[in-house]
């Protein structure tokens, strides 16, 4: 399948290593895909589950969480708290009919540019594969639609009918 | 007797559970029809809907209704007495967050009917038919209501004063709701009908519920023996108490079960199922990928179990639309 679709990739960035590394490769001039949004976060153990799943809703392709490696998290095991999470997020990803390679974890340290740049594109080019996400409608937005439903219009001929009878029995009335 | 306040029930999707959350008032329902009227409960009284559409706006003082919205008939229900009442309430966790019903929404329409009409073992239905919204026969035209492409809670579509949450909410809950508006001492608008903090609060369990937690596998109860005294996630069990709102007396964990979270999130917690795998996450024993992977395999359908009572109404809704 090729296509020109661009997906939009919502990454979630630790702020001690993978922003530093994005940022790296930035001051290198180095290129990656323009698809990625990034959200930069203190530790990737901020991510909460959410935060995934809001992304998803409002209009993410696929996320993208990176942390520092295992081991250098600046807070001791955020990482490993966002593992945890990563793992059984994407167990659950089976039942909305989300595939699993639009959510992806990785440890991309403050000096690893070119790391930097080869996940963000092969994160792009699988999501451009897959094709876009369509969450749920809104709720509100469909009902707003004016259905008449069997009810509605039930009620407004009961209503009809009481009206004629009582016009009636008034003529009735009137004319004794 | 001219001025008794007026109360009506009515029930959408629901599996009828939240209406024996009303009949187990037992006597005290007497007192409550002793202190108002029930002008609507299509399950107990021949009311009519043409009954409630010629009320006056308003004219209901508190309207409860249970069951979650999926058919074109429960929205002009809702709307209807949302508009003849002066109260509303969402009565259990299918009006609340689309309750049990709302695992619908990780299937289409179409899977729904066939498996429902079609495959069931016990149904024999070769020709296969499925309800229609029309059918035609000759000159007359059947119509049955609009089946929705998903489940809704009722705050989606109409909205609602107060909520008492629960699988089927504790009928001290409901008395405690009605006597709210008999007795005219109100909470804020939007309040829900129990605690604020989460269930382990209350938990008769909470003090063997250590401080740091990691457990190595998850565990079903009827795979091992578990001490009824002991905190359920100190055993392996998945116990949802932590992020479900108490207020439910803790019924289950006293009938030695753990909690499935019917109560809803707590407040601030916007997706509970998005919550729950957050806390079993934080529980597993290990900080090895593929390891990890063999804990979470202990639990069996994590999508369903986090969201069993909450997908409606939860971030995502349910399944996403599949691309034609
Ligand atoms: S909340 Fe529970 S008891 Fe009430 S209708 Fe829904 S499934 Fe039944
Ligand atoms: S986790 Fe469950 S059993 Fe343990 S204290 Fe909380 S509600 Fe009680």
């Amino acid at each position: 399948m090729t296509n020109d679709f661009e997906p939009i990739i919502v990454g979630f960035l630790c702020n001690w290593c993978s922003y530093e590394g994005a940022d790296a490769a930035g001051r290198a001039r180095q290129c990656y895909p323009s698809n990625l949004r990034v959200i930069r976060v203190m530790c990737s153990g901020r991510v909460d589950p959410q935060f995934v799943f809001q992304a998803f809703k409002q209009g993410a392709d696929g996320v993208l969480i990176l942390g520092c490696h295992p081991g250098d998290c600046h807070y001791k095991d955020g990482n490993r708290q966002a593992l945890k999470r990563y793992t059984l997020i994407k167990s659950m990803l089976d039942a909305f009919g989300i595939e699993q390679d639009r959510l992806r974890l990785d440890w991309i340290s403050a000096a690893e540019q070119e790391k930097f740049v080869q996940v963000v594109s092969e994160m792009t080019e699988r999501v451009r594969q897959l094709g876009p996400l369509m969450p749920r409608a809104n709720p509100l937005k469909k009902l707003d639609s004016n259905r008449s439903t069997r009810i509605e219009n039930d009620m407004r001929f009961l209503q009809r009918k009481h009206k004629k009878i009582s016009t009636k029995a008034r003529k009735i009335e009137s004319t004794k | 007797m001219a001025h008794k306040p007026k109360i009506a029930l009515y029930w959408c999707s629901s599996c009828g559970g939240c209406e024996e959350s009303v009949v187990d008032l037992a006597e005290d329902i007497l007192a409550v029809a002793e202190a108002a009227e029930i002008v609507f409960w299509p399950v107990a009284l021949d009311a009519k809907y043409d009954d409630v559409a010629r009320l006056d706006d308003g004219a209901i003082t508190a309207t409860l209704i249970n069951g979650a919205i999926r058919l074109d008939e429960h929205v002009s229900m809702a709307r209807l007495l949302r508009k003849k009442s002066r109260l509303l309430f969402a009565h259990g966790s299918c009006a609340h967050l689309g309750g049990v019903v709302g695992l619908g929404n990780f299937f289409t329409n179409e899977e729904i009917l066939n498996r429902v009409y079609c495959d069931v073992p016990t149904v024999n239905n070769p020709d296969r038919v499925l309800p229609r919204p029309e059918t035609r026969q000759g000159t007359t035209v059947l119509k049955l209501t609009g089946l929705h492409d998903m489940v809704r809670s009722l705050h989606q579509v109409v909205d609602v004063d107060y909520t008492i949450p629960g699988c089927p909410p504790p009928p001290a809950l409901v008395k405690e709701a009605v006597m709210m508006v008999l007795e005219d001492r109100l909470p804020p608008k939007g309040s829900i009908v129990a605690d604020t903090r989460a269930l382990c609060y209350t938990c008769p369990r909470k003090e063997t519920r250590p401080e740091m937690l990691e457990v190595p596998s998850f565990k079903r109860v009827y795979e091992i023996e578990w001490d009824p005294e002991q905190c359920f996630l100190n055993q392996g069990v998945v116990c949802m108490g932590p992020v479900t709102r108490g207020g439910c007396m803790a019924q289950c964990i006293q009938a030695n079960m753990p909690c499935r979270g019917c109560f809803g999130p707590v407040d601030n917690v916007r997706d509970q199922g998005a919550k729950s795998a957050s806390l079993l996450a934080s529980l597993m024993e290990s900080t090895d990928e593929e390891q990890l992977k063999k804990i979470v395999e202990t639990i069996p359908d994590p999508g369903g179990l986090f969201y069993r009572y909450s997908l409606a109404s939860s971030i995502m809704k349910g399944r996403v639309r599949r691309r034609p």
